[in-house]
Parts: structure tokens; sequence; C-alpha cells
């Protein structure tokens, strides 16, 4: 060292050579220091990375279950929906049926009313003719008798009197006839 | 220099190796050894604080205690470790990492002002004492002496002459140099980054008291060049701590790890 450098100066220590009570009060400080981190910090912290972890696996999971009994019920509305629509429908066709049914039967006990109307019409209309028969027979009997007198009486001669004689009767005839007429041509 | 006007019996000194041997305050205790457990205290007492009354969903303090936490943890241990044996030495990696940091940032705190590695000792103390151990510890006792030996120094893949110049290197570079360069990277940057600002602080002060005239003007420039240097130490410092814990962390990994 003839020519020292300006910073080892006469007595200046080597920074390179370490004091042994420096390494060893080092070494105990961070051994203090590690007992430190090792014991109770490092155990904090993970403890709480653990749980927080399973806090959030923990969510995922109930969230997974949830959104499962969500689908298992949505499942079983629709089943509940299906179900009940079926029976709606069945319901229906049972109510038409039954409506047909109610139809039918209406439509034949009306039919058998009309019958029975149109056969007491029937019976009426027979019974009233038969009257109308009896009661014009007897009436045509009286007719012919004075016809016949009439006839006698006014001399067969005269042809346009015959004729006219007739219609006269025939005139007198009309208006009390129409019922009569009527029953006859049926 | 003749034209410096200087003053006349006052001869600026520069900060040497005797500005880091600091006298003894009581007892034979250093003002480095008090900063050392002065940092235990900080560290221990801060986590300790942060994670008092710890929740799931976090404070302020514990979130920032777990961003802290998680550098050594996640970035270093898990990364450099792997995923299935890095738990057992989060606590080592996380002391280193935080006693460096801070031992390293008293430098630049007013009235410590002392980066305690700037001591080689303190540096040894972590990389000889402690890493050293335990890495050669932990890849012995999972492969035995002589696999560990053998996985270590021989290297698969290469061709067997090699081997005669690989082993060598090898074995200088894990059980030498490794340990070595380790302590001194941190020391060195330490001891070099405090002297710088002690040269630009006792150089302002000189010429601020000795220098009269235009030079009183200058000693501001050297001010302002404390304050320069003071943050790009605080980057060197956190820079300094993460490589050692990272380093420390790869040491452990590599020793570990099956062959690479």
């Amino acid at each position: 060292m003839n020519t020292p450098m300006p910073w080892a100066a006469a007595g200046d220590p080597n920074p390179v050579m370490p004091h042994a009570s420096e390494v060893i009060v080092g070494f105990v400080a961070f051994m203090l220091l590690l007992f430190v981190i090792w014991k109770f910090v490092v155990p904090r912290f993970e403890t709480i990375y653990e749980e927080r972890t399973e806090k959030i696996e923990g969510g995922l999971q109930r969230a997974e279950q949830a959104q499962a009994e969500a689908n298992r019920l949505l499942e079983q509305y629709r089943a509940q929906l299906a179900e009940a629509r079926t029976e709606a429908a069945r319901i229906r066709d049972d109510a038409r049926a039954d409506a047909v049914a109610i139809r039918e039967d209406m439509l034949a006990q009306a039919r058998q009313e009309a019958d029975r109307v149109i056969a007491a019409g029937r019976e009426s209309l027979a019974a009233e003719r038969a009257t109308l028969v009896r009661e014009l027979r007897g009436e045509l009997g009286a007719l012919s008798v004075e016809l016949a007198s009439r006839i006698v009486g006014e001399a067969l001669a005269d042809e346009a009197r015959r004729a006219g004689t007739v219609e006269r009767f025939l005139a007198e005839l009309e208006p009390p006839d129409g019922q009569a007429a009527g029953a006859g041509a049926r | 220099m003749g034209t410096l006007v200087l003053a006349a019996n006052e001869e600026f000194v520069p900060p040497g190796a005797r500005d880091f041997d600091l006298p003894p305050i009581f007892a034979g205790v250093t003002k480095p050894m008090l900063l050392a457990f002065l940092s235990v205290v900080i560290i221990a007492g801060f986590f300790l604080l942060s994670t008092r009354r710890s929740g799931l969903v976090p404070s302020k303090l514990q979130f920032v205690a777990e961003s802290i936490y998680n550098i050594p943890r996640n970035l270093m241990a898990r990364d450099q470790i792997g995923a299935k044996e890095f738990r057992k030495f989060v606590p080592l990696i996380v002391s280193l990492f935080a006693f460096v940091l801070v031992n390293n940032l008293y430098g630049i705190i007013p009235v410590l002002q002392f980066p305690t590695l700037s001591n080689i000792g303190f540096a040894l103390a972590l990389s000889v004492l402690v890493v050293y151990p335990v890495y050669h510890f932990v890849g012995m006792r999972k492969y035995g002496v002589f696999g560990y030996l053998k996985n270590q120094l021989f290297p698969p893949g290469a061709p067997k002459p090699v081997y005669l110049l690989l082993a060598p290197i090898e074995f200088f570079s894990k059980f030498v140099v490794n340990p070595l360069t380790l302590a001194v990277r941190v020391f060195a940057a330490m001891f070099a980054g405090h002297m710088l600002i002690l040269v630009f602080a006792l150089a302002g002060e000189y010429l601020l008291v000795h220098g009269g005239g235009w030079l009183v003007a200058v000693s501001a420039l050297s001010f302002i060049g404390v304050i320069a240097v003071t943050f790009l130490e605080a980057l060197i410092m956190s820079i300094q701590a993460y490589i050692f814990a990272l380093l420390s962390a790869s040491y452990i990994g590599t020793a570990l790890a099956e062959a690479h």
C-alpha cells in the first residue's frame, strides 16, 4: 500500500472484514424475528387465506346447490303444469261429450214432443173432420132434398133457368161450404 | 485548487470506511446492533398489530400488511420453490425480505440514517448462517447427501467429459460463491449508497460553513445532490431487499428441484 487510497486513510478499518459481534447480533436478531414470524404472523395470514378460499369455494358450492334446487323445482312445476293441462283437456273433452249427449238427449226429447204434438194435431184434425163430415152429411141430405124440390118445382123445360137455378144453388152453398169443401179436399 | 477560497486550517476530510465503524453507545453495543433489534420490533409489531383482528374482509392496515406479505410469499417463495413445497419456507423468506428491507431503509430515515447492512457482519449473518445452511440442509434431507450432491454438481444433459469442468464449477458456485455474493451484494450497495449520501452531505456542509463567497451557493447543488441520491437509494434499498429474498428462495428452489 505505497499509494494509499483517499478513503483508506491511516487507521481506517477494512470494511470487508466483519466484526464477530455484529455477525452474532445480526444472527440473533434475525432468529428472533424469524421466530415471531414463524409462530404468529404466518399462521395468521395463512389462516385468513384458507378461510377466504373456503368461503369462496363454499359460496360457489352453495350457489350450485341453490341452482340445482331451483332446477328441480322448475322441473316439478313443469310436470305439474303439464299434468294440469292434461287434466284440463280431459275435463274439456268430457264436457264436450256431455254436451253432445245432452243435446242429443234434448233433441230426442224435442223430436218426441214434436211427434206427440203432431200426433195430437192429427187426431184432433181427424176428429174434427169426422164431426164435419157427419154434420155435412146431415146437411147435404137436407140440401139435396131442397134442391130436388126446387128442381121439380121450377119445371125442367127451361134450360137456361135450370142452369141458373143450379148456379144459384151452388152459390148459396158456397160460403158455408168453404170448410166442408176444404175438409173434403184432403 | 489554488483559486478556491478555503479556510486556512479547515481541510475537507472525505468520508471513509471509518464512518461505518461507529463507536459503541454503551457496553460494546453499537448503533447498527440497536438498529437490527429495532427492526425486529418494528416488523414483528407491524405484522402482529395489523393482523390482530384479522377478518375475511381486510381492514386498511391488514390490506397493507397482506400486500407486503404477499410479495415474498407469492412472488418469491411460491414462484421459486414451487406451489407444492413453498409453505414451509414462507416464514423464512418473509423474514428475510422484511428484515433486509427495514434495515436498508434506515439509511434514508432521518435520525436513524444508517443502513445496518452496510456493515458486512449483518449481511454475512443472514447469508452464511441462515440461507446457506438452510438450502443445503433441505436439499440433503430430501435427496440424501449423495443424491443431493449428484443433483447439484452433475446436472443432467451434459456430455460426460464436460462434467470434469462442470462439477467443480457447480461446487464452487453453490458451496462457496453463492453465500458470499449474496452477502456482498447487499453490503456493497448499502455501503456505497451511504457513502454517496455522506459525500454529498459533508461536502455541502463544508462548502456552506467554510466555503465563503460563491462556494456557499455551490453547497446548494450539493444538497440537491443529497436529495437526489436519497431517492435513488430508496429505490436501491428496496431492490436489494427484493433481490436478497428472491435469491434465497431461488437457492432453496434449486436445492429442492428434481433435476434442472
